[in-house]
């Protein structure tokens, strides 16, 4: 065969038994990138809408960082997509001829609204911060500091009015924003979650409760991720002011961050219960009704796929983490293990739910196994192996590096409120 | 602000009424209804497998690659014959290599060797796209780059699909597939080429043994029409709901 004559799929599906010609691991590791991703985004979104609309205050300083981080999250949950196509270059078609029959064609605007808000939230919780470094930097020598300047003059929109009345409809906006966002978070995500629970032919996608379930584990990585990433970048602050003498102000970070800390735990462990519940409910109610489909579904996810449902997925996941976090005398070692591996376990559903549900044939008598591949050679390779994937998980935290030059999230002062 | 009880009921009930009456102008009319709305078709194609005339020869595998440029080697293909063998133990083994390209000329049916006096029954059973009345991979386009005709088969515009993959995922039959040329998704279309000017489709002309037949179900003497509408033929996975349009004759319980 000529080389530039590869069926797709070929390179990293094993097949065994009777499996139709034409079947193949047609979504392989993007796919499983796309929901996580998304999952992350809604869920940051969430955690920082507890503290605008539900006035959490405990929550602030976390909040602030997790509306800036999903906004680093967004362009990332798009791009998994991106990878995935066999054309990439027509990736806009379902924005110019959205054929709304297909789950997937709402895609780009329901993405498009709900990047408009988190940005126009952004806006407003910021524009004081904007305001005042464009009058800071007005006298300031140097190309930097004017290009800066530049910077934050643009971001401005030319909305220079800072008088405490302006500053109220600022924090009404970022409000009724934050309100809005929560349904649209969710529906961004619940319906990442339809395009596998509608797909009929698909014995182990298809279910009512696919959207709730995403929902729910979206909010838990989301929670988990950015309880984690803001540890990280308080443990790194108070290390480097302790290394500058400044003991006390260490201190200060450390015990500001526990109370953060403790309460987003506390919300995390909520959505947790909600989470596992669904998905036990799904189970049970499978194999109760043992449907057509039962036989092959059960030698998978008893079989095949135990490993990764049961050990990796509900135990290591989900069962470990929670007993971390609910033992009394959490540490905040203790406390970054059980986030890593809520973290872990909710890839590892979606995993199961995308490579899971192209383990077996449609013909229901045979078996198909993803052999992802790790060291590309080929385009294809790459961008459906582990290159691929762990490009996409570094996206956002090189964004949010430099979304927060300008936007600093994690300085109290900054945000207008 | 206060509320008195009834002010809460006149609100939930306007509230109540105001959602469900624009929702119940919703009804979920399927493409063929939607397009039989518009404009009605003299012509309707399916089409008609007697299994029990099937040899397993493969022709019609090969006749489809040429006719339609499936790379010959690559394993993917429009149509394809599968093998069953259900043996005396009641296990059913199935194969299909290079999609019976080559016809099947070894006693091992996927690397399992069977004794001939063990064997109950044997059959072939060709496959291709069903040309479904209800299509689920049309429904689940994202762009309508794969769309359905007004005569019924289902299509793939080459020049619009992104290559997603979404109507791989949503045919229950596992028909359809990336081509690896074109990159583009695709699937038998009954060699609409040939069809729409009056021929046969290629694996039809080719079957030696009448196996494969196509109809035009709105001409009531169509011989093949006929057979359809007065013998007991039946369809595969009929439970998906996507009304399938490729009949069989002889279709044995055991076929996936
Ligand atoms: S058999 Fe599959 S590809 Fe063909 S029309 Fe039906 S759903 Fe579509
Ligand atoms: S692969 Fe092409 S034809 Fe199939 S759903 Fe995607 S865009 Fe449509």
């Amino acid at each position: 065969m000529p080389n530039d004559i590869i069926v797709h799929g070929i390179e990293w599906t094993a097949k065994e038994l009777f499996v139709y010609p034409n079947e193949y691991i047609y979504w392989s590791i993007q796919i499983v990138m796309y929901p996580y991703m998304t999952g992350l985004v809604a869920g940051a979104f969430v955690l920082s809408s507890l503290y605008h609309v539900f006035g959490l205050k405990q929550l602030k300083e976390i909040a602030q960082f997790s509306l800036v981080f999903s906004l680093a999250l967004l362009p990332v949950a798009a791009l998994p997509l991106l990878l995935h196509l066999q054309q990439p270059t027509r990736a806009m078609e379902p924005l110019l001829t959205p054929h709304f029959t297909s789950a997937i064609a709402a895609f780009g605007i329901v993405f498009t609204a709900y990047a408009l808000i988190v940005l126009s939230e952004i806006w407003f919780v910021y524009r004081k911060y904007f305001v005042e470094q464009v009058h800071a930097l007005r006298d300031k020598p140097g190309i930097s500091n004017g290009m800066n300047r530049l910077v934050y003059q643009a971001l401005t929109i030319g909305a220079y009015d800072v008088s405490d009345d302006a500053i109220r409809v600022d924090k009404k906006a970022a409000r009724v924003l934050a309100a809005i966002g929560i349904p649209v978070a969710c529906f961004l995500h619940g319906y990442a979650g339809f395009i596998f629970g509608s797909v009929k032919a698909n014995a182990l996608w298809m279910s009512p409760l696919m959207p709730v379930i995403f929902i729910m584990s979206a909010v838990v990585s989301g929670i988990a991720l950015c309880m984690l990433t803001y540890i990280v970048i308080r443990e790194w602050q108070a290390f480097r002011s302790r290394r500058h003498g400044g003991m006390l102000k260490a201190k200060e970070i450390k015990g500001a961050e526990q109370g953060v800390i403790d309460t987003a735990a506390r919300y995390l462990l909520g959505f947790l219960v909600a989470a596992i519940s669904l998905e036990l409910l799904d189970l049970i109610f499978r194999g109760y009704t043992a449907m057509k489909s039962w036989d092959i579904l059960r030698s998978v996810m008893y079989g095949k796929d135990f490993m990764n449902i049961f050990v990796l997925q509900y135990t290591l996941g989900n069962l470990v983490p929670f007993v971390l976090l609910i033992l009394p005398g959490r540490t905040l070692k203790r406390t970054i293990l059980a986030l890593l591996l809520v973290l872990f376990g909710v890839f590892m559903m979606r995993w199961n739910v995308v490579i899971g549900g192209q383990a077996f044939s449609l013909s229901f008598s045979g078996y198909m196994h993803y052999e992802i591949p790790i060291i590309p050679h080929s385009l294809e390779t790459f961008k459906e192996g582990l290159f691929g994937a762990l490009t996409v998980i570094s996206v956002p935290f090189i964004l949010f590096w430099i979304i927060n030059k300008f936007v600093p999230s994690l300085q109290r002062e900054a945000s207008g409120e | 602000m206060t509320c008195s009880r009834r002010d809460f009921l006149k609100d939930a009930v306007g509230g109540t009424l105001a959602t469900v009456m624009p929702l119940s102008a919703f009804t979920f009319l399927s493409h063929s209804e939607a397009r039989a709305a518009v404009q009605e078709s003299k012509v309707r194609w399916a089409f008609l497998v007697d299994t029990n005339k099937c040899v397993g020869c493969g022709l019609c595998v090969k006749a489809c690659k040429n006719e339609n440029e499936i790379p010959y080697d690559a394993e993917v293909t429009r149509t394809w014959v599968e093998r069953y063998v259900v043996t005396k133990d009641g296990n059913t083994h199935i194969d299909s290599p290079m999609g019976g390209r080559d016809g099947f000329t070894s006693m091992e049916v996927d690397g399992e060797e069977i004794d001939p006096d063990n064997i109950e029954k044997a059959f072939f059973v060709p496959k291709l796209c069903n040309q479904c009345d209800n299509p689920a991979c049309v429904q689940v386009c994202p762009v309508g780059a794969t769309y359905q005709t007004n005569d019924g088969v289902v299509l793939v515009d080459r020049d619009w699909c992104i290559g997603c993959g979404y109507c791989i995922m949503a045919c229950p039959y596992g028909v359809r597939f990336f081509h690896p040329v074109h990159k583009v998704a695709d699937k038998c279309n009954f060699c609409y080429h040939r069809i729409s000017k009056g021929m046969e489709p290629a694996c039809v002309e080719c079957c030696a043994f009448g196996a494969r037949r196509i109809a035009n179900l709105k001409d009531p003497d169509d011989p093949v029409t006929k057979i359809i509408m007065t013998e007991r033929v039946a369809v595969l996975k009929d439970e998906y709901g996507t009304k399938p349009h490729v009949f069989y004759l002889g279709l044995d319980a055991n076929v996936r």
